[in-house]
């Protein structure tokens, strides 16, 4: 069996002798939508920003594609093909939203010295045209996107992940805090990103109905440390993630 | 609005052109010196305005172009024009330099980072005579040679003046709407969203200073030629607080903010001159109310203003669906 896409060794760490990630395992196959859930405080950004270079793990080990990548930076690992969102809203708000899009994209490819003799849209234009066509932000691609409506940032925040057409986006709390319509549109189109163009993803999130809909696999982490991992079925009917976690 | 702009353009470099004509020598010298100190703004913009790099070391990296090309010509008899690259590359590595520091620390520790190493470049201009001349300065720098016309002119220095401007605002504007420019922004507007797109945040960090200071240190050699004496005082910190003045007056983060800012700091004071002793506490009060009343500097004024002027005009029953 070939390796992986994503595979999590015995991740730990600690902030001043607590422990927020304890010995995590995982791994994420090439096209699947992996579910994270736990309840606030249980690891589960701590344990993305150890994958992505944000935090330097205690111990463990992190492969890409049977390479190992643990300790490399944010900038590496983006550019090996892992993209992300983070909890809170992250867009540059001065930009315009195809500018946004544009930079997300532009330091993929090329040399930097190319950089500054290329075209200004770096070649990026088309793709971008197109994430803002999928994600329906096209009328407002001229706009500064710290003119847009929060929920509007948060689609732009996502597509910025997926710019550069990354092996994997890790989405931590992607519906976090938009409304009930926008959250349906978020699902729907991840699943289409999913479906349709097959993106693998890990994907933070609280409301249930989501990460069931959405993901094949769902993995609870608790304290830390991982209490299950099935099948979106398995886990709704698990004794002890009903205790921990969905019982209140 | 784009032949608006157009107009505006072309009448501005009219005036550049035709303007010091009328003017006696010191105007003409006024100008040339507001001609170079724009494109040191111009740098520093890029520093802090688009890359968000807070630097107050820019008097000292003229001093170094200056003092390179001043040692160059008067010691070793080199011709002005190869002193150039000189100048460039050594402001550009010293740039890189001062760059390191903004790794680690931001905002008012970098600014202090930044001016200590002003005050130390001033010291060496200052106490390592040997190479600088120490406070008597460098006599008798050469005007450069340019297809046989006599640079000792002012008039014609100056037009040599405005053409390598022209050029460094051109230089510019490539930078801020290429992909660089992009990528400073995003660095100035968030680094670690930034460095999770796979924007080399260190590298573009060093950038921003190096070029920067590559502006300050190319116009340093026209600098020295102009004024054909240096000594150290033009480099002192204060003169690094000037340019940030300029930057953040014009308007920061704008390609016409620096040359307005410019024009500002350096020439209102001759204006205010009626105003003897009090110019200085006239000037400080204007600061004060431009930068209490709009952060965004003259240029953001202009926006702001304009912007009012097109709101009363859409007034009309032709509301604009949002
Ligand atoms: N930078 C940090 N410094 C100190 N403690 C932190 C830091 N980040 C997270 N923690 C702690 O680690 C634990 C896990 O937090 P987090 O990963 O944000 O949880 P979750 O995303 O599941 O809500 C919490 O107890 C939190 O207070
Ligand atoms: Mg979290």
């Amino acid at each position: 069996m070939s390796a992986p896409l994503l595979e999590v060794r015995g991740l730990s760490k600690s902030f001043r002798g607590i422990r927020a990630v304890s010995n995590v395992h995982f791994e994420v196959a090439k096209g699947e939508v992996l579910g994270l859930i736990g309840p606030n405080g249980s690891g589960k950004s701590t344990l993305f920003n150890c994958v992505l270079g944000q935090l330097r793990p205690d111990a463990g080990e992190v492969r890409l594609n049977g390479q190992d990548v643990t300790g490399l930076d944010p900038t590496a690992l983006s550019r090996r093909g892992i993209g992300r969102t983070f909890q809170l809203l992250q867009v540059f708000p001065a930009l315009s939203v195809r500018d946004n899009l544009v930079l997300a994209g532009q330091e993929h490819r090329g040399t930097m010295l190319g950089r500054l003799f290329m075209s200004p849209d770096a070649g990026q234009r088309a793709r971008a045209d197109e994430l803002l066509d999928l994600f329906r932000l096209a009328r407002l691609a001229d706009e500064p996107a710290g003119s847009l409506s929060y929920g509007q940032q948060k689609l732009l925040d996502i597509a910025m992940a997926f710019m550069a057409e990354p092996e994997l986006v890790l989405l931590d709390e992607p519906a976090g805090g938009v409304n009930p319509t926008m959250l349906g549109d978020v699902e729907s189109l991840l699943r289409r990103l999913n479906e349709e163009l097959g993106a693998t993803f890990v994907v933070i999130e609280h409301n249930m109905s989501f990460v069931m809909g959405l993901s094949h696999r769902v993995m609870v982490l608790a304290q830390g440390q991982v209490l299950a991992t099935g099948s979106p079925d398995e886990i709704r009917a698990d004794q002890r993630v009903i205790e921990a976690y969905l019982g209140d | 609005m784009g032949t608006m702009r157009w107009i505006a353009g072309g009448i501005f470099l009219a005036l550049l052109v035709l303007l010091p004509r009328e003017l006696k020598p010191y105007g003409i010298f006024l100008m040339s010196n507001w001609v170079l100190f724009c494109v040191v703004a111009m740098g520093l913009n890029l520093t802090l305005g688009y890359a968000g790099q807070i630097s107050i070391a820019q008097a000292g990296f003229l001093g170094v172009g200056a003092y390179t090309t001043a040692i160059l010509t008067t010691r070793f008899g080199w011709d002005f024009w190869l002193t150039l690259p000189v100048a460039t590359g050594l402001s550009f590595l010293l740039g890189l330099i001062v760059g390191f520091p903004a790794l680690r620390v931001q905002h008012h520790y970098l600014a202090f980072v930044t001016l200590g190493f002003n005050i130390l470049i001033y010291l060496v201009f200052r106490n390592e005579d040997w190479l600088t001349g120490g406070a008597f300065g460098i006599f008798d720098i050469p005007r450069p040679g340019f297809l046989g016309v006599d640079m000792r002119d002012p008039l014609s220095f100056y037009y040599l003046c405005l053409v390598f401007a022209a050029l460094m605002f051109a230089a510019a504007w490539w930078i801020v709407r290429s992909p660089w420019g992009r990528a400073f922004a995003a660095l100035r507007e968030n680094p670690v969203r930034a460095a999770s797109l796979g924007v080399d945040i260190r590298t573009y960090t060093l950038l921003a200073f190096a070029i920067g200071s590559a502006f300050a240190g190319l116009t340093g050699a026209f600098y020295a030629s102009l004024l054909e004496f240096i000594d150290p005082y033009p480099f002192a910190l204060e003169y690094s607080l000037s340019f940030l003045l300029m930057v953040i007056s014009g308007g920061s983060a704008t390609l016409i903010g620096p040359i307005v800012g410019a024009g500002m700091v350096l020439l209102l004071p001759e204006w205010l001159r009626f105003a003897k002793d009090y110019y200085l506490l006239i000037y400080a009060l204007l600061v004060m109310v431009l930068m209490a009343f709009c952060p965004e500097g003259m240029v953001g004024l202009w926006r702001r203003m304009v912007a009012a002027i097109g709101r009363r005009r859409a007034r009309a029953p032709t509301e604009r669906p949002t």
